[in-house]
């Protein structure tokens, strides 16, 4: 009796099995929470990021497996005119659409950190063009650039008559070019817009109150306490608004495909007409790898430009 | 006796004059400085998606007409261009294909980030912060440069013209920034809890679920819905490693299937677009403040 009391008692702490001590060595478990995300961001990502590099090398087709060629398509792509209109307007673009979405952003941010009534919902009215697919609110852009049918030739021409004919918007180069940057604009805005905010929000109103009893004006609050305090955040917003507007794809492909005669392609998606819809896959590799060293120069440029400045001031506010 | 207390107030002297203008004043300047160019920032944000609203519920004749209707109201709203979309084309069939692959590709994303970011975060080791920092190179990583070399990639593990090889590659953009923000959120939970647990001889996947997760659930929130949205929205992928119509997402679908000949069929045009904006729309406006703390979450991290 005593006996079966006994090991009653000792089976209700029974010692870790094999399995859950190997659960509980801190390297193994390390190991194991790591392999998924590792496994699939080397699969899809480390792995076609190489190979796409060594693509770029290779007169690879649809179907076919390429050969080392060198240097080749690079300097097809030297020589090719088409290739520097993509390159200037992929810079032209990045710069303008980058510019406008700062100033109107930091703008939006600004009027947003005022007292307001029914803050929270004017965010998250702000937010929509973020949230929607970028390609069906690009077509509904498009459908608001149409030729014949466009809204806002109807407003300039028969509502206000500052014009007497209608806007050409996607037919010629440069309308057609500034039009997509202001596509590009308004979808970028509520991103910078909010993560500005972000950023406003934690800058502490006692500077602001000090500044004031001095005697400061409105300018001079904005240069010397609210921009230098928002340079960090803005560092890194610009950094990825950089990055991503300059591998745009979709906005271009959707609104105009490149057209008209070719004057709209970015780097993206001259790559993807050579690369996907031509089946040159080395070529297209060759366009996309010529990508990456502009965005190392973006993403540095914009990075130490920013993160220096603020170092600088810091030290010497200090 | 009560109407004399009543005027008393609205009886004007030069006392109160002064400042009620300077109050007037004030309001007036504010209206200019701030509501005005909110106002006209709110209806630029917002006017597309008022344009496709209007659009897709005009009838043919409204469309083309600007003369005889007001292209701001609908006359007569119609129900055709949905009719036609839901019935007379694959729509549902797109909008299911959607669906699944943005289900599936957040949660494989959602549970391969949590195990990272937890790794990362609490079972500190040797170089953890250059494993961290190596996720965040990743995010930087565009799409636009990726997809040729990823099609072959596709193509070479069979995966070509299936939903597998959307679910399997929109995880390169997803779990770098699952990683991020998960990473941060655990920050936030104090180390002591899983201390407490380990002396009371729970084992570390015992901490990770009992512990850790409840307590970072705002954080896996958004990180779902994010990565929710950001599937439902993808178009490079889609585009480039599906090729037959009935397999192709929402986005592609529109751009390439509707899309036919030199005549453009606005309304069904605008009608998909509205239709394939709608889930994520509804989406956001439940969980709008998760969604505003991880964009912010992201960036600040």
């Amino acid at each position: 009796m005593t006996v079966a009391t006994l090991t009653e008692w000792t089976r209700t702490r029974p010692q870790p099995t094999w399995l859950g001590r190997l659960f509980d060595n801190k390297a193994f478990l390390i190991f194991l929470c790591l392999l998924p995300a590792g496994g699939l961001l080397t699969v899809f990502l480390t792995y076609p990021l190489g190979l796409g590099v060594w693509l770029a090398f290779t007169d690879t087709k649809i179907g076919r497996a390429g050969q080392w060629v060198g240097w080749e398509n690079f300097e097809y792509l030297l020589e090719d005119p088409l290739f520097w209109k993509a390159v200037f307007y992929s810079v032209f673009y990045t710069a303008v659409a980058t510019f406008g979405k700062f100033a109107l952003g930091l703008w939006l941010a600004l009027l947003l950190n005022n007292h307001l009534p029914m803050k929270s919902l004017l965010r998250a009215i702000i937010l929509l063009p973020w949230i929607v697919p970028t390609v069906l609110s690009a077509i509904a852009f498009w459908w608001i650039y149409d030729p014949q049918f466009s809204i806002l030739s109807y407003l300039a021409v028969d509502v206000m008559g500052v014009r007497t004919t209608y806007f050409d918007f996607l037919g010629s180069t440069w309308p057609a070019r500034w039009s997509l940057i202001a596509a590009n604009i308004w979808r970028g805005i509520p991103f910078v817009a909010i993560s500005l905010l972000a950023g406003l929000q934690t800058i502490s109103p006692s500077l602001y109150e000090a500044a004031l009893l001095d005697g400061s004006s409105a300018w001079q609050r904005f240069r010397y306490i609210t921009f230098p305090l928002l340079l960090p955040i803005l560092a890194i917003v610009m950094t990825f608004s950089i990055i991503f507007t300059f591998t745009d794809f979709q906005l271009v492909y959707a609104i105009t495909r490149g057209g008209p005669v070719n004057s709209t392609h970015l780097m993206a998606t001259l790559a993807f007409q050579r690369g996907i819809a031509g089946g040159e896959l080395g070529e297209g590799a060759a366009i996309a790898v010529a990508m990456i060293p502009f965005l190392v120069f973006a993403t540095l440029f914009s990075y130490f430009a920013l993160a220096r400045r603020k170092w600088q001031q810091g030290e010497a506010n200090d | 006796m009560t109407d004399a207390t009543a005027n008393q107030p609205e009886t004007p002297s030069n006392a109160t004059v002064a400042p009620e203008k300077m109050a007037w004043d004030s309001r007036a300047r504010r209206m200019v400085t701030i509501y005005v160019p909110l106002a006209c920032f709110v209806i630029i944000l917002l006017f597309p998606f008022y344009w496709m609203t209007i659009t897709s519920f005009k009838p043919n004749a409204e469309l083309y007409d600007y003369k005889r209707y007001n292209p701001f109201l609908i006359d007569s709203p119609t129900l055709d261009h949905i009719y036609k979309l839901l019935f007379e084309t694959a729509y549902p069939r797109w909008l299911m294909t959607t669906m699944l692959v943005a289900v599936c590709a957040t949660f494989l994303s959602l549970l391969s980030s949590v195990l990272a970011a937890y790794a990362i975060q609490r079972l500190r080791f040797k170089g953890s912060q250059y494993v961290g920092l190596g996720i965040y190179l990743a995010y930087l990583v565009p799409p636009s440069i990726l997809f040729i070399p990823l099609a072959t990639t596709v193509y070479q593990l069979g995966l070509f013209d299936t939903p597998f090889a959307l679910i399997l590659t929109y995880p390169t953009f997803l779990v770098p920034f699952c990683t991020w923000l998960l990473i941060g959120y655990f920050k936030s939970i104090p180390y002591e809890l899983e201390e407490c647990a380990l002396i009371d001889g729970a084992t570390r996947l015992q901490i990770l679920r009992r512990i850790t997760l409840p307590l970072a659930v705002p954080g896996l929130i958004s990180a779902g819905i994010f990565s929710f949205t950001l599937s439902w929205n993808e178009f490079i992928y889609s585009l480039a490693f599906i090729q037959s119509g009935e397999k192709k997402t929402v986005p592609v679908a529109i751009l390439t299937e509707l899309v036919s000949g030199d005549v453009y069929q606005w309304g069904a045009l605008m009608a998909g677009s509205l239709l394939g904006s709608l889930p994520v729309a509804i989406f956001y406006s439940f969980f709008v403040d998760y969604y505003v703390s991880s964009l912010t979450g992201a960036v600040k991290e």
